[in-house]
Parts: structure tokens; C-alpha cells; sequence
């Protein structure tokens, strides 16, 4: 009881690596607390089939789903699934991934067990919390920290007396790691008709099509972004230039995303992918903490920007004051004279 | 056949224009410092509202909006674009209210206004917190579906009411008769094709079609429209330049809704309301590098790339 639960999301019968890289986040914090990890996995035909992509991260405890209505993932089904055995199980945190599923159902079953929700989340921790209003002390709470508005503040986040603690995280913000590749876990096989009842099956899914991402940015040893201060679409075309002769991917802050620069795939930072390549380049980003938060852990990060009091400088091992325009068909030209 | 359709709309301090005093000490956001403007996902829900409307005539499109007297610019704004009225949900009990206080608020206040409601439509997420957790909540709490992530919204057969269509149709195991929509939305790494029953919940994406501008006659219609909380103290409509205006135009006088007047439970509402607390706030101070400062030269861009090269950091 009072376990901690991470709900992996599916695609067919894979699972996400954001599910993973919450169940590695999740054992870590079991261990802290002293409780038990345990995964829900809902979908249809996955038994069989998902316990080798769960139990090994060190989970102690798999719900599996498996009904034909639950795959592809619609609302009000899988919240039927984590409210019902919530209630059961009393969990004291759960996580889930940032995407389009999780802060589809997160909000949703935060909600139904009126517990609190913090989306987006760049770090997790477990400590004391004192309430001086209300004079109260409460031992060992999930602290959930995410930057918050406009880049100036991060924020702690506490959910002291509802539970469980629901926390959302981006794909990518923490690092999946295998605890053993033959870890036993307990695997519970649930009846699905007794936590879902007919009358919650009330979205059709008639079409459906998923590609593999378009761009590795995640992977990517060298990341050549852009900001605002590329300026245009066109603007982004020397920075794909370059990544071409580095054999770099290129990614994008939000305000450039926002201004239509680049599309929102290549976004990079809080709500957006985090990235850790051995170089980062970044043209014309002034650095919001949502971008810094998703690129910080970059090898070496050099920053091209005509702003010498641009926040991102004073991360970046290099700084080059000058212009996009002008520095980066620079970079292009002496690379290419030098690799020759 | 007309529909009845509710835009839950936010009035949002622009993330763009941020300075030091955004925040309170207490880690509420300081709204009064930073310029106000209309979350721009909402737009292009309401554009999506507004294309019903144009679809079925007779169909009513109402904002509600939540916050203080300014935030009913909101409601004009969104009238000035072609929306029929709207809503101020504004309280001292509201304040410092966390995404499920906020749902719980505007989920009591469409039962109020609009029980019969068809379809409600919001922004995916608003810009100051960046959730994108009121509208499935609002669903949740209405006992409603949701589809989020719209992109567009392809189809609608609207619920019919009583007295129209064959009766045998109306029978349908979700009680209000049968009528459902089919929309377009965006999943990770692609898209999908869903149809749910109404009355439901959409949050609606950036990407979606972008909001009409303002229609020049409906500016000059409603500029003059007012919320109760935007008067100044103790005055009326009456002590206003224009207040015969206000006599012969009731749409002018903007619907303004307190607690009480939604009968909300108090413990529900704002901070009482909240499970999440902010137990505190940081400014950000990046740990500063030993950088190395170059300029833009031709010397030190390509002193630099041999440096990346000889270090096999590059290339």
C-alpha cells in the first residue's frame, strides 16, 4: 500500500521510453521512501509482451490491462483503469509522461480522486515540507519542481495532503536505466470489465496514423539551434546548412517556434524535448530557463549572439558576439576549409 | 439546427514581456505588472466555435472567462470576433486557485449558465503555466468526454432536443439523443480521427485554424459593453457618460457571476481549493561558466573551429 505508480504508455504493445525513464525516476524514489514501485499498463494483446520492457527497470508490481477497447488509448477508459485501482491501491505518487496521453489522462484523473497534478516537471525529490499557516509538519512529500513562467522562477510544487502526488514529466528530462534485466517483479493480470464499465468506451478512434519522429533529436551528438534572433524561415536555412556539414540535427526555442520560425517538433526545452548532445550550438537564443532546462546538460555549448548580456552566455563555454547572418555561414565556410 | 456552445477563454499576462516583479513573494503570479492579452490557444478555439455558429444558424456561442474586472476584455474581444456574450466568474474566493479549484469554478459556472450546453470549447493550454489540465478537468467534472489536442472539428450532427426528428432516433444510452462530432486531432507523432457523442469537452491546438480578426460593425456594437466589476466603486451603469445606452441595450451590461451566484462550495474554491501549494520560488541564477568571448570575426570563428576540430569535438 501507498506505493508509488508509474502508468507506461503503450503504442501497440511498446513501451514508451518516457514510461521508462519515469519507472527508473520511480525506483529511485521507492528506494528513498522504502515502499514498493509499481506499473499499470492498459491496451489490447500486450500480455506477454510488455513485461520485459517493465519489470527490469526494478519494478516490483505490473497491473496489466488487457482489453480490446484499450488500445489505441482513449480517455475516459484509462481513466476508468488508474481511478478505480487507485482507489484500490491508495498509491502515494504517480507518474506519468508529459505527451499527448499523459496530460490527456493525468488532468483527468487528478480530477476524479481530487488530487493535485504539477505538469511538466524537470525534477523530483522527496523532503520535509512545514506548513506555518496552518502550523503543520509533513515528512517526506514529492517535491515537484518545474520552471514557471516567463523563465524567471522555478517553482516547488507540493501536494501535502491529497494524494496520491501526480506529477507529469517531459520525455527525455530523466535517464532510463536497466536495474536488472531479470528483476522479479509480481505480475497481476486485472479484470478489466471490473474497473472499466461498457459505458465509458464512448470514443471511436477511425483513423489513425503515427509516424517515427521525423528528427533525432534526442539522440543527437551535435544540435545546431535556433532562437528568435534567427529572425525568419528562411534565416533557419543557413542553420540547416550547417548542421548539414556537421552532421548535426537542428532544433529551435519556443519563441522561434512561436513565431513560426520552425515547426514544433524541433522545440527543445520544458515543454518541449530535452536534449544532452556533446555540442550544443545556439544561434540567436537569449536562454528562458524553459530552454536552458531542456539543453543544460549539453557537453559544450557554444552561443552565437549579438546580445553580450544574453542569459545563455553564461552557460556557454564559448561566446560569439555577433550576428546569425554573419557568423554562422562563417562557421560553415572555415569548417569546410579546415576538414579538407 | 442550432447548438448551444460555451468558450472557456483565459485573459493571461503575455510570458513574453517578463520582468523581475512577475511574481509575488508568495509565488502567485503578480498580474497587475505585466500586460494582459487573450490566450492565444483560446483564439483558435473560438474560431472553431465561431465556424459552427456560421454552420448552424441559431446556434449561441458564450465565453466564460474567470479572473478579475479587466479579464472581461476577454468576453469583448471575443464578441468584437463574432462570440454572443459571455461571462465574468469573478470572486475574492477564486483567488489563488490551482488548475482543479479553476476547473471546479467554471465547471459549476456552465452548469449554471448553460446546463443544455452542446459542446465546450477551450484552448489546449494557457501561456502563463503552460498545464494544459483545466479542460479535461472541466470534462471530468461535468462527467463529460474530452478530446484534446483538436485540430479541427470535421463533422457535427447536433443532439436533437425534443419535437424535432423522429423520436426513435433521440434514444441513445447517453440520454440527450444522438448527436456527435467527428474531429482531427494531433497525437505524438502524428494524427487521429475520433468521433465522440456530445455534449462534450475539446481543447483545441495552436495549430488549428487561426481566429478571425474583429468584425469593424461588431467593434462599434459592443465596445461600450461593460462587466459590474469594471465599473468604479460604488457607482452604477447609470452614473456611466452613455447610461441610456445601457438601458436600451442590455447586451452591453456583460454577465458577471460570483460564488454564490453558482452556488460553488467554498472549500472548493481558490487556495481552500487547491491541493497543490507552491512551496517555494526561485529565481534563477545560472552557475556561470568560464566562458571564452569571441567576436564574430573571420580569426576567431576559424580559431575556434580548428580548436573543436584538434579537440575531436567536431568533424
Amino acid at each position: 500500500m501507498n506505493n508509488i505508480f508509474v502508468y507506461c504508455e503503450l503504442e501497440g504493445t511498446k513501451v514508451a521510453e518516457v514510461s521508462q525513464e519515469l519507472l527508473t525516476k520511480g525506483r529511485k524514489l521507492a528506494n528513498t521512501l522504502g515502499v514498493q514501485l509499481e506499473a499499470v499498463a492498459a491496451g489490447s494483446g500486450i500480455t506477454g509482451k510488455v513485461e520485459s520492457q517493465i519489470l527490469p527497470y526494478g519494478v516490483d508490481k505490473l497491473h496489466i490491462f488487457d482489453a480490446e477497447g484499450l488500445s489505441p488509448y482513449t480517455s475516459k477508459p484509462h481513466t476508468a483503469v488508474l481511478v478505480n485501482l487507485f482507489k484500490q491501491e491508495q498509491p502515494q505518487i504517480c507518474l506519468m509522461g508529459a505527451d499527448v496521453v499523459g496530460r490527456d489522462l493525468g488532468p483527468r484523473v487528478s480530477s476524479a480522486l481530487h488530487s493535485g497534478l504539477t505538469a511538466d516537471c524537470t525534477a523530483l525529490e522527496i523532503g520535509p515540507h512545514d506548513d506555518k499557516k496552518n502550523d503543520k509538519h509533513y515528512e517526506n512529500l514529492l517535491y515537484q519542481i518545474r520552471p514557471a513562467f516567463g523563465g524567471n522562477i522555478v517553482a516547488t510544487i507540493v501536494n501535502p495532503e491529497n494524494r496520491p502526488q501526480m506529477a507529469t514529466v517531459r520525455s527525455g528530462v530523466m535517464k532510463a536505466e536497466i536495474l536488472d534485466p531479470n528483476y522479479k517483479g509480481e505480475v497481476i493480470i486485472e479484470d478489466v470489465a471490473k474497473f472499466v464499465p461498457e459505458t465509458e468506451y464512448v470514443t471511436k478512434v477511425l483513423d489513425r496514423h503515427v509516424q517515427a519522429a521525423k528528427n533525432n533529436l534526442k539522440g543527437a551528438s551535435i544540435i545546431v539551434s535556433g532562437g528568435y534572433g534567427v529572425g525568419s524561415k528562411e534565416g533557419f536555412d543557413q542553420l540547416y546548412e550547417l548542421a548539414k556539414v556537421l552532421h548535426a540535427e537542428v532544433g529551435a526555442s519556443r519563441a522561434a517556434v512561436d513565431a513560426g520560425f520552425a515547426d514544433h517538433d524541433l522545440q527543445i526545452g520544458q515543454t518541449g524535448v530535452t536534449v544532452r548532445p556533446k555540442v550544443y550550438i545556439a544561434c540567436g537564443i537569449s536562454g528562458a530557463i524553459q530552454h536552458v532546462a531542456g539543453m543544460k546538460e549539453s557537453g559544450i555549448i557554444i552561443s552565437i549572439n549579438n546580445d553580450e548580456n544574453a542569459p545563455i552566455n553564461t552557460i556557454a563555454d564559448y561566446v560569439i558576439n555577433g550576428t546569425v547572418e554573419e557568423v554562422v555561414p562563417k562557421l560553415i565556410k572555415y569548417y569546410k576549409q579546415n576538414s579538407k | 439546427m442550432s447548438l448551444k456552445i460555451v468558450v472557456l477563454a483565459k485573459q493571461v499576462p503575455d510570458t513574453r514581456n517578463v520582468g523581475p516583479d512577475a511574481m509575488t513573494p508568495e509565488g502567485t503570479v503578480n498580474r497587475s505588472a505585466l500586460p494582459a492579452i487573450f490566450n492565444p490557444e483560446d483564439l483558435n478555439a473560438l474560431e472553431q466555435a465561431l465556424r459552427l455558429k456560421d454552420q448552424n444558424p441559431g446556434t449561441t456561442v458564450t465565453v466564460i472567462t474567470m479572473g478579475p474586472g479587466r479579464a472581461a476584455e476577454v468576453i469583448r474581444e471575443a464578441m468584437y470576433r463574432g462570440a454572443d456574450g459571455g461571462y465574468l466568474l469573478t470572486d475574492r474566493a477564486f483567488a489563488g486557485a490551482d488548475t482543479l479549484a479553476t476547473s471546479y469554478a467554471l465547471a459549476t459556472a456552465i452548469k449554471h449558465v448553460c446546463p443544455e450546453v452542446d459542446l465546450i470549447i477551450g484552448g489546449r493550454q494557457a501561456i502563463d503555466g503552460d498545464t494544459a489540465q483545466v479542460g479535461p478537468q472541466v470534462a471530468e467534472k461535468l462527467g463529460l468526454n474530452q478530446i484534446t489536442y483538436v485540430e479541427e472539428i470535421q463533422s457535427l450532427t447536433p443532439t436533437l432536443s425534443k419535437g424535432e426528428g423522429d423520436k426513435s432516433d433521440c434514444s441513445s444510452l447517453l440520454g440527450r439523443g444522438q448527436g456527435r462530432l467527428v474531429v482531427k486531432r494531433h497525437i505524438d507523432g502524428g494524427v487521429e480521427t475520433v468521433e465522440s457523442p456530445l455534449p462534450c469537452v475539446l481543447t483545441v491546438n495552436g495549430s488549428a485554424a487561426p481566429c478571425r480578426p474583429r468584425n469593424v460593425k461588431r467593434v462599434m456594437t459592443y465596445k461600450r459593453a461593460l462587466a459590474p466589476m469594471e465599473l468604479a466603486p460604488e457607482t452604477t451603469y447609470a452614473d456611466l457618460p452613455y447610461a441610456e445606452e445601457y438601458e436600451k441595450k442590455p447586451y452591453l451590461k456583460l454577465g458577471q457571476l460570483t460564488c454564490a451566484d453558482v452556488n460553488a462550495d467554498l472549500s472548493q474554491c481558490g487556495l481552500a481549493g487547491s491541493p497543490t501549494k507552491v512551496k517555494n520560488v526561485e529565481n534563477i541564477v545560472f552557475k556561470a561558466k568560464e566562458s571564452k568571448v569571441l567576436t564574430g570575426s573571420d580569426e576567431d570563428v576559424n580559431g575556434l573551429i580548428q580548436e573543436l576540430m584538434a579537440s575531436h569535438t567536431i568533424g
